[in-house]
Parts: structure tokens; C-alpha cells; sequence
């Protein structure tokens, strides 16, 4: 691996920004929204208790499941972007 | 047909199937043992992870610890999915690119040290051994409640069965019966559920019911559970949490722990490309997803259900009478799981929560004491009981309670015999082995592994949960900043990697300890196990997350004040970030 070039620097820089940006929701939805934001959320009402009691118990896993399905889409699109698939 | 034969039935034609998926399935080399071939696809092989993934723990207890504590258990709720998002992005691509077998293989071979890959192995034991108890019990009570055998004999059936179908299939035997055992536990834990949320809130699915209105008051379900157990001294079901530095850091412990788990992260090694690990992290947490976001809702709605059980006119009204209980109520009360004590007399049954701040309004209405002791256990397998679901439900649940418990066994198991035979055995003790050898070896460890989980099962050291948050503290603090590290940084190196697992692991090690006694010898813990006595308000069972930490300092720093990697280990570190020229799972 000797050939190690500047294309796959960036392909490597671009995984990791992508995982970055991809983490700051993941811990948005469940820490921020589910857990230390829930008393600035108070105020909107979703069945009977309010949006953080359902990003704790709800919207949380459903983000999670969006994020895993968007980074395997990136990912895989910058594969071929960058000649690196298999 | 009685409720037994109907049991019997439902439990009797799943393993049936199994057996037979197993028998079609036998692995011939030890690379269909140890990653099934490397050829499931990603859709099958998440449907294998969720399984694999969903213990006794998620199936049974779950729902009825988020019932018992409401919105402050919701951590297990993010902490048990979250980490999927971590798997995903941090370290299933990599590991499988990387291409071998174990999780020890890639410890051993990045930080270039036989020591890292045998801290590896003690670790990757330590935690899967502790977590199989846990399963092998769970599957043991599921199995003498429905089969009405003593608990011992149910043990020694879950044994069996385990035995059989993961020491003949291995990985490729035990990947095809979880998608069997996947199907069963979904379907058993989804029709309850649906009945229930339609007759609570008219909603047919159960994640929506649990925001709906609750048809008998015209209230909003929650609205209602919460005025219901204020009413009997509990604290609101929705209440917020006054300590959210360890909700934040025990949540962070169950998601690193969950990512670290290695029977959760070989599961990554068995699909054929790299891309197909990334898809099949995604298919894994939407299988998973389904039972966690029907749990909350389980939850919330049994617990409404027993509470306007015992008390049918409303929670300011009389309790139900004790002569007049129904029938599930009877039922679990033989097995100890219930407890009933008149204690004043007025043959009613008085269920409220028993504190000095309900004291005076208790004494007002002539309570002497909680009268119910309810095992939040009980409450997924009583709920078609409870909300009178017809017999076949019942089946269905014991049928599903046993497909959780043994599907994680067998992946646990699996996990535990590769890091015998192949790391131990093949990476240090005997490096000539043949694949037949090495094969034997796997099965025989195995078979050690299911004896010993037996033998704990029947003799539990007496501290069930302590035992899961042990194996998730030894993941998060051990396994998980060691293989990101390794793939994320090419400046840490063998000494800062060993030093930092033993470092993670040992605070860990130490401040569990503290708390709930050396070795869990009931008594020896230094300082009492209550909040005051937390170091910042931190639990035992949240500091996984700051073992990791310490972790992922001791390595950086004692790395940076050793020698630099050498090339061709920086050269492996390239190769497992770029997908191109995986191939299959290679053995060396």
C-alpha cells in the first residue's frame, strides 16, 4: 500500500468529516433533544407529555436509523467517487 | 386444549425448526464456523444482528423497567440502539475490510503485540461469559414457566438445544436460526402489544397508541397514567431527571458498551463486502427498532392495565378485593413473582408506593402498608394475561421469551469458542494446528463454555444486573476505544494500546467493585451503593463511559511518549480505511 496517494488522503478526510457531522445529530437527538434539552422542550406538546419524552423514547431510535442508512448511502457513492470501491 | 399443551405446541414446532435449520446448515470449515462463509447477505445477516443482539433482557425485562421507572429508564431505550450508530460508522466497515476472524485477530495484529490480542481474549471472555449467565437463567425461568418444569430442568433443556444447533452450524448454522428466532420473537412480542393498544387507545400500532388519547377517559394515555399513579404516591410516569449528568453518562455507557460487545461485532465479518457491512448495520437497528419502539408502549399501557386492575373504579376509589383478583394473578402468584400481604385486614389489595411522603394520605384512607409486590419481570410475560388475550397469545410469548434468550446464547457462545480456538489455541498455544484440529477445538471449547454458563445459571452468584452492567462497563472501557483507536489513529501504538485497555478496564474494574462489593461478595463493597456516596453523582453502572475515556488518554499519551509505529503497521492502518481489494474474510 505503498501507492498510498493524495486521492485517498481526501476520500479518508471526507469519511471523516461525514462521520463527524453524522455524530452531532446522533448526540443532538438522544443527549440534547431526549435528555438535557427536555425543559427547553417543555413547551411542545406531543400526546399528552412533551417532545423530549418523545425524542427519549421515539425519535431518538428513529433518527438513529435515518443516520446509519444516510452514512451507508454517502459512503457508498463516495466509494465510487474516489475509484475505491470494491 | 389446555394452556400447557398449547405451550408445549408453540415452543415444541420453533425448535423444531431450528433443529432443522441447523441439521441443513452444518458448517464444514472453520470459516463457515467462525463467519459463516462470509457470504450472508446484509438484509439477513441484520435480521441475525437484532437477534443475536435482543437478550432475554430487551425481550423480558425491558418493557418493565421502562414501566417501573418511566422516562428515566428511557436510557435504555437510546443507549441499547444508539450504539448501532457508533458500530456503523466507527468500526463494522473497518473490521470487516480488515477481513479476519475475531475481534483479537485485529487487536492482535494492529498493535503488532501477542500481549494486546491475550488482553484482547480476557477481556472479550470476561464480558461474554458474564452476559451468557444472564441469558442461560432467563431462558431457564421462561422455560419452567411454560413447561411447568423446576427451574434446573429448564436450564439443562435451554442447554441442550444451544448445544446442539451452535456447536453442528456454527456461524452459518447459528446466523440461518436467528432469522428464525428473529421472526418469532417480533411476531410474539407484536401481537400482544396490538391487541392491547387497540383496546387502550383504538390505535392499531402500539408507538402511536402510547401518544394517543386512552379511550375510557378521553385523556391522553400518558396525561392519564401520570394523574393515576400520582394519585397512589408514585412519581409521575413522565417525570423529568434531576440527575442528568448520569443519565447522559449511563445512556453513553449502554451505547460505547453496545458498539464493543463482540458477539454483536463479529456479526459484521460474516456479510461479503464492505459496503454490505455498512448496509447491514442499517438493517440490524430497523429489526431492533421494531421491538424498541413497541417497548416504550408495552410499557406504559401494562402499567395503566395493572393499575386499573386492582383498582377498577379509579385510583381515589376502593381496591379490587382479594377474593375477586383474576386469574392471572393466581397464576404468577405460584411462582413467588407476586406477593400478596393483607396487611390491614380489609381483605382488599392495596398497591401504592410506600414512602414517608404518602404516609399521612395513606393513613387517611386506612392503608397499613403495600399490600402487592409485583416482579417487573413478570410484566411482557403476563401481559396477554393481563389484558385477556385468548390462550394461543400466551404460546406465542413463551415461544418468543425462549427465541431472545437462546439466539443470544448461541452468538454469545460463538464468540467465546472463536477467542479459544482461534486466538488462544491457534494464535499462541499452538500455531500448527490443522483446520480440522482447530475445528475441534472451537466445538469442544464451546461445549466447555456451555457447561460453565450452566453450571453459573444454576448457582447465579446472586447479582443478575450487576452482571450485564459489568459486561457492558468491560466493553465500553476495554474493546471499543481499543479497535477505534486502531483504525483511527496510526500514531497509537502496542504500549499505549495495552496500557490503556488495562487502564479502562481496571477504573472500571475498581469503581464497580466499590460499590457492589469485591468480586460481588455481597457485603465487601468500600462505600455504601447510594447516590450520596457517587463520586459527582455518578452510578457504577455509568462509568463504562468514563472508563473509556481514561482509556483513550492513557493510550494517546503514553503513546506519544514511546516509539513511533512502524511502517507496515501504518500501511495496515491505510488498507482497512479503503474498501478496495476486500475479498472474502481471509485466514492467515
Amino acid at each position: 500500500m505503498s501507492d498510498h496517494t493524495q486521492n485517498q488522503e481526501n476520500y479518508w478526510k471526507a469519511n471523516v468529516r461525514l462521520i463527524f457531522g453524522c455524530l452531532i445529530v446522533w448526540a443532538l437527538v438522544s443527549y440534547g433533544f431526549g435528555i438535557l434539552l427536555r425543559p427547553m422542550l417543555a413547551g411542545i406538546e406531543v400526546g399528552g407529555t412533551d417532545l423530549g419524552f418523545w425524542f427519549a423514547q421515539q425519535g431518538s431510535i428513529i433518527s438513529f436509523i435515518i443516520l446509519v442508512f444516510f452514512y451507508a448511502w454517502r459512503m457508498n457513492a463516495l466509494d465510487k467517487e474516489y475509484g475505491l470501491e470494491e | 386444549m389446555s394452556q400447557f399443551t398449547i405451550n408445549l405446541l408453540f415452543v415444541g414446532a420453533s425448535f423444531a425448526l431450528y433443529f432443522g435449520i441447523a441439521i441443513w446448515a452444518r458448517a464444514g470449515s472453520t470459516k463457515e464456523f467462525y463467519v459463516a462463509g462470509g457470504g450472508v447477505h446484509p438484509v439477513m445477516n441484520g435480521m441475525a444482528t437484532a437477534a443475536d443482539w435482543m437478550s432475554a433482557a430487551s425481550f423480558i425485562s425491558m418493557a418493565g423497567l421502562i414501566a417501573a421507572g418511566g422516562y428515566a429508564n428511557s436510557t435504555f431505550l437510546m443507549g441499547w440502539t444508539g450504539g448501532y450508530v457508533l458500530l456503523a460508522m466507527l468500526l463494522a466497515p473497518y473490521l470487516r475490510k480488515f477481513g479476519k476472524f475475531t475481534v483479537p485477530d485485529f487487536i492482535g495484529d494492529r498493535f503488532y503485540s501477542r500481549t494486546a490480542r491475550l488482553v484482547a481474549v480476557a477481556c472479550l471472555i470476561a464480558a461474554s461469559v458474564t452476559y451468557v449467565i444472564g441469558q442461560m437463567t432467563g431462558a431457564g425461568v421462561a422455560f419452567s414457566r411454560f413447561l411447568e418444569v423446576d427451574n434446573n430442568t429448564g436450564l439443562m433443556i435451554a442447554a441442550v438445544v444451544v448445544f446442539f444447533y451452535a456447536v453442528l452450524g456454527g456461524m452459518k448454522g447459528i446466523t440461518y436460526t436467528q432469522v428464525a428466532q428473529y421472526c418469532v420473537l417480533i411476531v410474539a412480542y407484536t401481537i400482544p402489544a396490538v391487541f392491547i393498544s387497540l383496546q387502550l387507545t383504538d390505535t392499531f400500532i402500539p408507538a402511536i397508541g402510547l401518544f394517543s388519547d386512552h379511550t375510557a377517559s378521553g385523556m391522553p394515555l400518558l396525561q392519564k397514567l401520570d394523574e393515576v399513579v400520582r394519585e397512589l404516591g408514585f412519581q409521575d410516569y413522565t417525570a423529568d431527571v434531576d440527575n442528568k449528568l448520569n443519565m447522559v453518562l449511563f445512556t453513553l455507557s449502554l451505547m460505547i458498551g453496545t458498539a464493543g460487545l463482540p458477539h454483536v461485532i463479529i456479526r459484521f465479518f460474516t456479510v461479503p463486502k464492505v459496503a454490505d457491512a455498512r448496509w447491514s448495520a442499517g438493517w440490524a437497528l430497523v429489526f431492533i427498532a421494531l421491538l424498541y419502539l413497541t417497548a416504550p408502549a408495552v410499557a406504559s399501557m401494562a402499567r395503566l392495565n395493572l393499575m386499573t386492575t386492582i383498582y377498577p373504579d379509579g385510583p381515589n376509589q376502593e381496591a379490587i378485593a382479594y377474593a375477586d383478583r383474576p386469574d392471572w394473578i393466581q397464576t404468577w402468584e405460584q411462582t413467588g413473582l407476586i406477593k400478596y400481604e393483607d396487611k390491614n385486614g380489609d381483605g382488599r389489595v392495596q398497591f401504592y408506593n410506600d414512602t414517608p411522603a404518602f404516609e399521612a394520605e395513606a393513613t387517611a384512607r386506612g392503608w397499613a402498608g403495600n399490600e402487592l409486590d409485583v416482579n417487573r419481570d413478570i410484566l411482557v410475560l403476563a401481559n396477554p394475561e393481563i389484558a385477556n388475550l385468548p390462550s394461543w397469545v400466551i404460546g406465542l410469548i413463551a415461544a418468543g421469551g425462549l427465541a431472545a434468550a437462546l439466539s443470544t446464547a448461541a452468538g454469545l457462545l460463538l464468540a467465546i469458542s472463536s477467542a479459544v480456538s482461534h486466538d488462544l489455541i491457534k494464535g499462541s498455544i499452538n500455531p500448527d494446528i490443522t483446520e480440522k484440529g482447530e475445528l475441534l477445538a472451537a466445538r469442544i471449547s464451546m461445549f466447555v463454555a456451555i457447561l460453565v454458563a450452566t453450571y453459573l445459571g444454576m448457582n447465579p452468584p446472586g447479582f443478575a444486573a450487576q452482571v450485564v452492567a459489568l459486561a457492558f462497563g468491560i466493553a465500553a472501557a476495554s474493546i471499543f476505544p481499543a479497535l477505534m483507536m486502531g483504525i483511527f489513529s496510526k500514531r497509537i501504538n502496542n504500549k499505549g494500546a495495552i496500557a490503556g485497555m488495562l487502564a479502562g478496564l481496571l477504573s472500571t474494574l475498581v469503581y464497580i467493585f466499590t460499590y457492589l462489593g469485591w468480586f460481588f461478595i455481597p457485603g465487601t463493597n468500600t462505600l455504601a451503593n447510594t447516590p450520596d456516596n457517587w463520586l459527582l453523582g455518578v452510578s457504577p453502572l455509568s462509568f463504562g463511559a468514563i472508563g473509556a475515556v481514561i482509556n483513550f488518554a492513557v493510550a494517546f499519551i503514553v503513546s506519544n511518549m514511546t516509539d513511533d509505529v512502524p511502517e507496515e503497521i501504518q500501511e495496515l492502518v491505510e488498507s482497512v480505511r479503503y474498501p478496495k481489494g476486500a475479498g472474502g474474510a481471509i485466514d492467515h
